[in-house]
C-alpha cells in the first residue's frame, strides 16, 4: 500500500517534471513570444491562460437590466455569494473593465456564473453588455472579489436593505443561502413595481414564506428614511444588516448605525467610488516613489514629475515615441493635444503618455 | 541630394510661415478624424493580422518538419518567410510605435511587445521611435541616414571607407536584423573608445542583445531543426532562407523610405526652435512612398505609406491608405513634391545613390569630363589633365 502511494507520488513528480520540460521546449520554440499565445488561439479557456469567459446566455431583466450567463475558463477559482467580478469588454475596440455583482449560486449547473447589470446613464460598457454582447463571445474576467458576503454560519436574523440594482449581490446570497437563512427581511426600493429586478422571483420567495419582502416604490413614496425603516423592521437592532444601493441611502444607514454604536452589524457595498471631477489641473501622485506634486492643467505630467525629482521615463516629448507611457491607476488626465479627458477607476491601469497628458483633477500614476 | 537649406531652388522657398502653420493645422485635422473614428473594425483588423500570422507560422513550421521533401521545403520556407515579414512589419513595427495602444490590450501594446528580430524591442524603440522619428533626415542627428556605415547624402562627409559601401549595404541587407541590433547598440561608436566600451550601460545593453540573439538562434537553428529529426539540415536551411528573405525584403522597404531621389535632407541647425508645422513639413519632404496594391501595403507594414506614417507614426497602419489622398491633396495645394513610385524603381533609385555616393561628390563627373575631354579634345584635354595635377 505504502509502496503504491510512493509510486503514485513518484509518477506525479515525474509527470510534473516532464510537463515543465515540454513547456521549456515550447518556450524555446515560440521565443520571443509565450507559447501560451499560440495555444490561446485554439483553447482560450484553458487552465493557465489569462482568465476569460464565454457568453452562454444574455437575458433581459426588468428595468432594462440584463443578466449574462458566462462559462469561465479553467483558471476560475470560484466565488462566494455577494461578491463581484471584474469583466473586461472591448467596446468600440477599447478594452474596458467594469465590476458586476455575481447573481448565480457558486454551484450553478455547467459551472457557469451569471452577472446582472443595469445600464447607467452614459454607461458605455453596460450599454454594450445589454445590446452588443452575443452568445459565444469571449470576455475577459478577473477573479471574484469583495467582502460583502454572508458569514459562515449565517446569522439567525438578517436584514437586507437594497435600492435599484443594489439587489444584485443580495440576489446571489439569497439564491445560494436561502436554505441556511432562518429569518430574512428584505427592504427593497425601486421606482416602480415593474422595474424591480428579479421582482417575480423575490415575490415568489415571499409567497412561499421564505423571506419577508418589503417593496418600496419610490416614485410614489419618496426615499426610504431611517425612521421608516425602524417602523418597518421593529427588531432592527437585533439583525445583521447588508445594504447595497445609492450612495445617499448607504450614507444615511452608516450614520445611523454608527450613532447606535452598531457599525459592526452593518455591511455596505458601493458600486461607484466618488471620482475627482476633472478640472483645471490637480495633484499628481506617483504611487511607487511616493511623491505628490500639484500641477496646473497645462503642465505635462512628465514635466511635473521631473520638476519634483521623480526619475521619469521619457523620449520625444511630443507624443510620438511612447517611451514615457505610465499606468494611470485612478483619477483623470487631460490629453494636451485634444483636450480629451481619460479617467481611470480604481484597479485600472490605463497607460497614458505622460509627455502630452496633464492632471485633470487628482490622479495616481504608478511609478 | 543636398540639404534643403543649401539648394539653389529651395523646395519650400515659396511657403510663408503662415502657410506652414496652415499645413500643420490641416494635418492635425486629418489626425483628429482618424483618432475620433478608431474603433472595433480597426481592432478586428490587427487581431486578424496577428491571428493569420501566427497560424501561418505554425503551419509553415509544421510543414517544415518534413522539409526533407523538396515540396515541403519550398512551401514551408515560403510560408515562414511571409510570416516573419508580417510579424516584423505590419505587426511588430507598428505595435511598437504605439499604433494599437488605444485598445488598452496589454497583449498588443507598445510597452509589452517583443518581436521576432535580433534587436530587443526596448532598444529598437529608442533608436527608431525617439531618434529617427524625431530627427528624421537631419544630417548629424538622424543615424538612419546611412545607418553609420554609408553615405547617402552629398552633405555627408566622404571617407575612403565609403568606397566599398555598395558591398556594406549588400551585407547589411542579408543580415539586416543583426545590423539593426548593432545599430541600436551604436556598436561602432561604443566600441571605438575604451571608456564607452566599459560603460555599465553599454555592457548591460550588450548582454540584453546577446540574450535576445541566443533565443532567436536557439529557436530557428537548434530547436525546430532538431524536432524535424531526419529533416534537421533541410529545416535549418529553410529557416535560414526565411530569415534571409525577411532581411532582404525589410531592408529594401526601409531603403525606399528615405533614400530614393526626391527625398529632402535637412541641416542640423535648421530644426532649432522648429514649430509643429515645420516638423510636419520636414516629415512630408523627408519620406517617400511605394505605390502598389493591397498585398504590397500589408507586406511592407504599410510603410508603403511612409509619408503618412512619418506624419502620424502612432495612427493605426490600416488607416494610412484612407488618409493618403487627403495628404496628397495638401502636397498639391502647396506645390510640394509627393515622392512615390513602384518598389523596383524606388529600390533602384536608392541603390544608385548608394553606389554614386560611395565616391566623393562630383568625382564621376570630373572623371568623365577628363576622360571624354581627353578623347575628344586631343592634346588640349591631356593638357588639362596635366594642369589639374599640378
Amino acid at each position: 500500500m505504502s509502496n503504491l502511494v510512493e509510486r503514485n507520488g513518484r509518477t506525479a513528480g515525474l509527470r510534473r517534471r516532464l510537463g515543465r520540460s515540454v513547456w521549456a521546449v515550447a518556450e524555446a520554440m515560440a521565443a520571443p513570444r509565450d507559447p501560451g499565445d499560440y495555444v490561446d488561439m485554439f483553447h482560450p479557456l484553458r487552465r493557465g491562460a489569462d482568465l476569460r469567459a464565454r457568453v452562454v446566455e444574455v437575458t433581459p431583466e426588468a428595468g432594462d437590466a440584463v443578466t449574462v450567463v458566462l462559462r469561465p475558463g479553467g483558471s476560475w477559482t470560484g466565488h462566494v455569494p455577494g461578491q463581484y467580478v471584474r469583466v473586461g469588454l472591448d467596446v468600440d475596440g477599447v478594452r474596458r473593465w467594469r465590476s458586476y455583482s455575481l447573481t448565480s449560486p457558486p454551484s450553478a449547473p455547467g459551472g457557469t456564473i451569471s452577472i446582472t447589470a443595469k445600464p447607467v446613464a452614459d454607461g458605455l460598457v453596460s450599454a454594450h453588455l445589454a445590446q452588443e454582447l452575443r452568445v459565444g463571445d469571449l470576455v475577459h474576467l478577473g477573479q471574484a472579489c469583495g467582502d460583502f458576503v454572508l458569514p459562515d454560519p449565517p446569522p439567525g436574523k438578517a436584514l437586507f436593505v437594497t435600492g435599484g440594482s443594489g439587489i444584485t449581490p443580495v440576489m446571489g446570497m439569497l439564491r445560494s443561502g436561502i436554505d441556511s437563512l432562518q429569518d430574512v427581511v428584505l427592504v427593497h426600493s425601486e421606482g416602480a413595481a415593474d422595474d424591480v429586478i428579479f421582482g417575480a422571483e423575490l415575490r415568489a420567495l415571499a409567497g412561499d414564506g421564505r423571506i419577508r419582502l418589503v417593496e418600496r416604490h419610490t416614485d410614489r413614496t419618496g426615499r426610504l428614511a431611517v425612521e421608516e425603516l425602524r417602523s418597518l423592521v421593529p427588531d432592527l437592532a437585533e439583525r445583521e444588516v447588508w445594504a447595497c444601493g445609492p450612495s445617499g441611502l448607504l450614507d444615511v444607514l452608516e450614520d445611523h448605525w454608527a450613532a447606535a454604536g452598531l457599525s459592526d452589524c452593518l455591511h455596505t457595498e458601493r458600486f461607484r467610488t466618488t471620482l475627482a471631477a476633472p478640472g483645471e489641473g490637480g495633484t499628481v501622485r506617483f504611487t511607487t516613489s511616493g511623491t505628490s506634486v500639484d500641477s496646473d492643467g497645462a503642465t505635462p505630467i512628465l514635466d511635473a514629475g521631473e520638476a519634483a525629482g521623480v526619475l521619469m521615463p521619457s523620449g520625444c516629448r511630443m507624443g510620438i515615441c511612447f517611451s514615457c507611457v505610465l499606468p494611470l491607476r485612478e483619477g483623470s488626465v487631460r490629453d494636451l493635444r485634444t483636450g480629451e479627458v481619460t479617467t481611470a477607476s480604481p484597479g485600472d491601469g490605463v497607460l497614458v503618455q505622460t509627455c502630452v497628458s496633464a492632471a485633470a483633477g487628482t490622479c495616481d500614476i504608478d511609478h | 541630394m543636398t540639404v534643403m537649406q543649401k539648394k539653389d531652388q529651395n523646395p519650400v522657398g515659396h511657403l510663408m510661415p503662415e502657410d506652414v502653420e496652415e499645413i500643420g493645422r490641416r494635418l492635425d485635422e486629418i489626425r483628429h478624424d482618424v483618432v475620433e473614428s478608431r474603433g472595433a473594425e480597426d481592432a478586428a483588423y490587427i487581431r486578424n493580422v496577428i491571428d493569420v500570422q501566427r497560424k501561418l507560422e505554425l503551419g509553415s513550421r509544421a510543414v517544415l518538419l518534413a522539409s526533407l521533401f523538396p515540396p515541403a521545403w519550398f512551401v514551408g520556407t515560403a510560408g515562414l518567410s511571409v510570416a516573419k515579414i508580417l510579424e516584423n512589419m505590419e505587426i511588430g513595427h507598428n505595435v511598437m510605435h504605439g499604433q494599437w495602444d488605444w485598445m488598452r490590450d496589454p497583449k498588443i501594446h507598445s510597452t509589452t511587445w517583443e518581436w521576432d528580430n535580433a534587436s530587443p524591442a526596448e532598444q529598437w524603440k529608442h533608436s527608431h521611435n525617439e531618434l529617427h522619428h524625431t530627427y528624421t533626415n537631419v544630417i548629424g542627428r538622424d543615424n538612419d541616414l546611412g545607418y553609420g556605415i554609408m553615405r547617402v547624402d552629398e552633405d555627408q562627409r566622404w571617407y575612403p571607407f565609403y568606397v566599398a559601401q555598395p558591398l556594406w549595404n549588400f551585407v547589411n541587407a542579408c543580415f539586416f536584423e543583426y545590423g539593426i541590433a548593432a545599430y541600436d547598440l551604436e556598436l561602432g561608436k561604443n566600441l571605438r573608445s575604451k571608456k564607452r566600451r566599459s560603460s555599465p550601460d553599454f555592457k548591460a545593453r550588450g548582454r540584453q542583445v546577446l540574450r535576445k540573439i541566443r533565443g532567436q538562434v536557439l529557436k530557428d537553428y537548434v530547436v525546430h531543426p532538431v524536432l524535424s529529426g531526419p529533416s534537421f539540415l533541410s529545416t535549418l536551411t529553410a529557416t535560414a532562407t526565411a530569415n534571409l528573405v525577411r532581411n532582404l525584403w525589410t531592408h529594401s522597404v526601409i531603403m525606399c523610405g528615405h533614400f530614393p531621389e526626391g527625398v529632402e535632407t535637412f541641416e542640423r541647425r535648421s530644426i532649432e526652435g522648429e514649430t509643429r508645422g515645420e516638423w510636419y513639413l520636414r516629415q512630408m519632404l523627408g519620406s517617400a512612398n511605394i505605390s502598389g496594391g493591397k498585398p504590397m501595403h500589408i507586406m511592407t507594414g504599410n510603410l508603403s505609406y511612409q509619408i503618412e506614417h512619418h506624419l502620424f507614426p502612432d495612427l493605426p497602419s490600416n488607416r494610412y491608405q484612407e488618409i493618403a489622398p487627403k495628404v496628397r491633396e495638401l502636397f498639391d495645394d502647396y506645390g510640394l513634391t509627393y515622392t512615390t513610385g513602384p518598389l523596383p524603381k524606388q529600390v533602384a533609385s536608392a541603390w544608385s545613390k548608394v553606389v554614386r555616393l560611395s565616391l566623393p561628390n562630383g568625382f564621376t563627373e570630373r572623371l568623365l569630363e577628363r576622360l571624354t575631354g581627353a578623347v575628344t579634345d586631343g592634346p588640349a584635354g591631356r593638357l588639362r589633365l596635366v594642369q589639374s595635377h599640378t
